[in-house]
């Protein structure tokens, strides 16, 4: 990251977080330009989902800001709902509903002037169009995640935090992801994620959570 | 027969962690002997069943979504969480207490309810359900995460229901008897004025606190 702070869309200022009675990392600062990617990187438990979960204001962080263009996530937490895209480790599918009504119940909660153009579109571009009318249920857990992925296009949002997406897909829907995160950030939108395989991200900055782990942790104060 | 042993230990090794079954079936017991004062009366035993029968499904109503991740993503919609709260409230009463008034009126037969309590049946119905989906809606919420849920659900909301209980059967009885009614209706009305917009708030409180 060598932008300078002004052109810096999306910034965290010295986060800290904690989960239970553990501190996860502290003293966190990135920044991200618009058309930016940053990945998280770190082994196991050193807080990659928690700092998205944070990003997304599903976690509150003990300390620090998060910041987009200037306004702090706090003071509009609707307004901050609407400008980002979550992908967690669950895919959030109901299986008696079909692919096509999965997708359009998250796309319609997200902006509910969504057309059936852009429904179409999204489940083409993921190569679900024919399983389209299936019930979730007959999905395998690749197909899961693609009808999972589908929502980021189904409805637009700046912002993705994306928590291993890659989980489940195979080397063409890989390939499809890469294509659909540049297509984002040739948007001016910025990608977050975290990833155990390697995905060609062009110019994307890297972030080591351990370098923010917190120097004695809370177990060892206890021992 | 080591096998048979190695299930029940394991077994009830996790009825003992976690497990809310027996408990879920003693609770259940002692609070369905708890309302048998109020089932006298041909309107009290269809209130008092009506009532169970809508706790039955609380526990799903936040669950489901809870499990799979749904909740997530309802709270990172850009609206209030109030408002699709509500609609999942509009949707369990339109689910399992509209079915429970449309069979009413039959079962009110079966039990031999004088004609005069009729009308004020399903009015204290229409009036009283509402709130049990709202309050309900409230401590499904409050429990998610918690262990031995479904037993902590029925302990924090059957008091609550109680009230609604006491005046639904209270107006009926009186109608039978006729006796004035209209004091009864309008404290079920105004209890479910009450609800309408308090539980959707706990409830969201508590779902965020779920989800974090």
């Amino acid at each position: 990251m060598t932008q300078s702070a002004a052109e810096a869309l999306f910034r965290a200022d010295d986060l800290t977080c904690r989960r239970g009675e553990r501190l996860v990392f502290q003293g966190l600062t990135f920044a991200v330009p618009a058309g930016g990617a940053l990945f998280l990187l770190g082994p196991n438990g050193s807080g990659k989902s928690s700092l998205l979960r944070l990003l997304a204001g599903l976690l509150k962080q003990l300390t620090g800001t998060v910041t987009w263009a200037g306004e702090p996530l706090s003071s509009d937490r609707e307004a901050h709902a609407g400008r980002l895209h979550y992908l967690g480790h669950q895919d959030s599918l109901k299986n008696v509903l079909t692919v096509r009504e999965n997708l359009l119940f998250w796309a319609r909660l997200h902006d509910p002037a969504v057309g059936d153009a852009k429904i179409d579109a999204a489940l083409a571009a993921l190569s679900l169009a024919p399983l389209a009318s299936l019930p979730a249920k007959l999905l395998s857990a690749g197909q899961r995640r693609r009808l999972a992925l589908s929502r980021l296009l189904a409805a637009e949002a700046p912002l993705w935090l994306l928590d291993e997406p890659s989980v489940g897909l195979d080397i063409a829907s890989v390939a499809r992801l890469e294509e659909m995160i540049a297509a984002h950030r040739a948007g001016g939108g910025i990608v977050i994620l975290s990833t155990h395989v390697d995905l060609k991200v062009p110019d994307a900055g890297q972030l080591f959570l351990d370098q923010f782990a917190p120097a004695v942790s809370t177990q060892e104060l206890w021992a | 027969m080591s096998r048979l042993w190695t299930v029940v230990q394991r077994d009830l090794r996790l009825a003992l962690r976690q497990g809310s079954d027996s408990l879920m079936v003693v609770g259940f017991f002692v609070l369905t002997v708890t309302l048998f004062p109020f089932e006298r009366t041909s309107a009290g035993i269809l209130w008092v069943t009506a009532l169970l029968a809508s706790m039955l499904s609380l526990d799903r109503l936040f669950l489901a979504d809870y499990e799979d991740g749904s909740l997530e993503l309802l709270t990172l919609t850009p609206t209030s969480l109030e408002i699709l709260v509500m609609g999942k409230i509009i949707a369990h009463w339109l689910t399992t207490a509209l079915p429970i008034i449309a069979a009413a009126p039959i079962l009110a037969v079966l039990l031999h309810l004088q004609e005069d309590g009729f009308i004020t049946l399903m009015l204290t119905f229409l009036l009283g359900t509402p709130t049990l989906s709202l309050i309900g809606a409230m401590g499904a919420a409050l429990v998610l995460g918690a262990r031995r849920g479904g037993v902590l659900l029925s302990l924090l909301i059957l008091p609550l229901y109680i009230p609604v209980l006491i005046f639904a059967v209270g107006a009926v009885d009186a109608a039978v008897q006729g006796l004035p009614l209209k004091g009864h209706l309008l404290i079920l009305g105004g209890i479910l004025l009450a609800a309408l917009p308090l539980a959707p708030l706990a409830t969201v409180a508590a779902l965020r606190q779920a989800v974090e």
